[in-house]
């Protein structure tokens, strides 16, 4: 089976207090030169059959209805190779 | 005869019960809905109550948008039936785009669990008729994600035209746009806002006020005089 991801991420005009959190724990574990995180979200789709345009434009309508809020968030699909 | 309020019960629904005595206490049938049962049963008016409906994976209220009973609703409220979402039950409304903006994570990241005041900013709802204009009050608030936002352009139409509903006073808890506590839709059937009016109906609980009795009696009295 293809694998799927759809990456979505807030919109850049957006707070991340989340991210933030995580940016300031860091130089306090040693991790310095950090200026900026954003934290966002993963998805892994196995698809079965063939991953041709009309599949992707399938997940891209799921991403675009239900993976992703695109009040506040962007979202990205691409196929994994090399599996 | 008096009106019959819905209120739906999601997986992880927390202040159904709540919600359905309130709507008893205000002298309306409670009814319960399910959320997976399309059929409305006659009611005159659903709310979506509070708690973390399908444990706010993906997003809060993301998955509950999908239900077969919210199909119905959703159909329902764009034809005028009022609605009103309560916290989990706003960010169900939000994810359905029967109002605009979204919520996202409280700006402090903590959760938050307290009596807050409000103003209220328009009493002309299906919901906020029995409160009069700017009239303060106190409504207990518990949430994660409460923090209200939306372009600003959005955020400027809402203004422009009164559906910012309720603001909070003395301090905003969650980092929402322009204090925004909840807001409604353009005629005004829908309402959501972030804290618990149902909490705030009985003076031997919550607040020790009754301050969220308004809301129950307001659509008791639309309702029934339609």
């Amino acid at each position: 089976m293809a694998r799927v991801v759809v990456d979505v991420m807030l919109k850049p005009e957006i707070l991340d207090p989340q991210g933030q959190a995580v940016q300031r724990a860091l130089p306090r574990l040693g991790f310095e030169g950090i200026a900026d995180v954003r934290q966002g979200k993963r998805f892994e789709l196995e698809v079965e059959g063939p991953v041709d345009a009309a599949a992707l434009a399938r997940i891209h309508q799921a991403a675009e209805t239900f993976l992703a809020n695109t009040v506040i968030e962007d979202f990205t699909v691409h196929v994994e190779e090399g599996q | 005869m008096t009106a019959r309020v819905g209120v739906v019960t999601f997986p992880g629904s927390l202040d159904d019960r709540d919600a359905l005595r309130a709507v008893k206490l205000a002298g309306a049938e409670p009814v319960a809905l399910w959320h997976r049962d399309k059929d409305l049963h006659q009611v005159d008016a659903v709310v979506l109550p509070g708690g973390f409906s399908y444990g706010d994976y993906l997003r809060a209220g993301a998955i509950s948008r999908f239900s077969p009973v919210m199909e119905t609703i959703i159909e329902q409220a764009r034809g005028g039936m009022p609605v009103l979402g309560i916290c989990n039950g706003f960010q169900v409304l939000t994810e359905s785009h029967l109002l605009p903006g979204a919520m996202l994570r409280n700006n402090h990241l903590h959760f938050v669990c307290k009596d807050q005041k409000l103003r209220v900013e328009n009493n002309g709802t299906a919901w906020t008729s029995d409160y009069a204009p700017g009239q303060e009050i106190m409504i207990p608030l518990k949430n994660m994600d409460g923090r209200f936002t939306a372009d600003r352009r959005t955020i400027d139409e809402l203004e422009a035209e009164g559906r910012v509903v309720f603001r909070y006073l003395d301090g905003n808890p969650n980092g929402s746009i322009d204090d925004i506590a909840g807001i409604t839709n353009a005629a005004g059937n829908v309402v959501g806002l972030m804290p618990h009016p149902e909490h705030a109906v009985d003076p031997i609980v919550g607040t020790g006020g009754t301050d969220g009795t308004g809301f129950f009696t307001s659509i008791l009295k639309r309702l029934v005089n339609a």
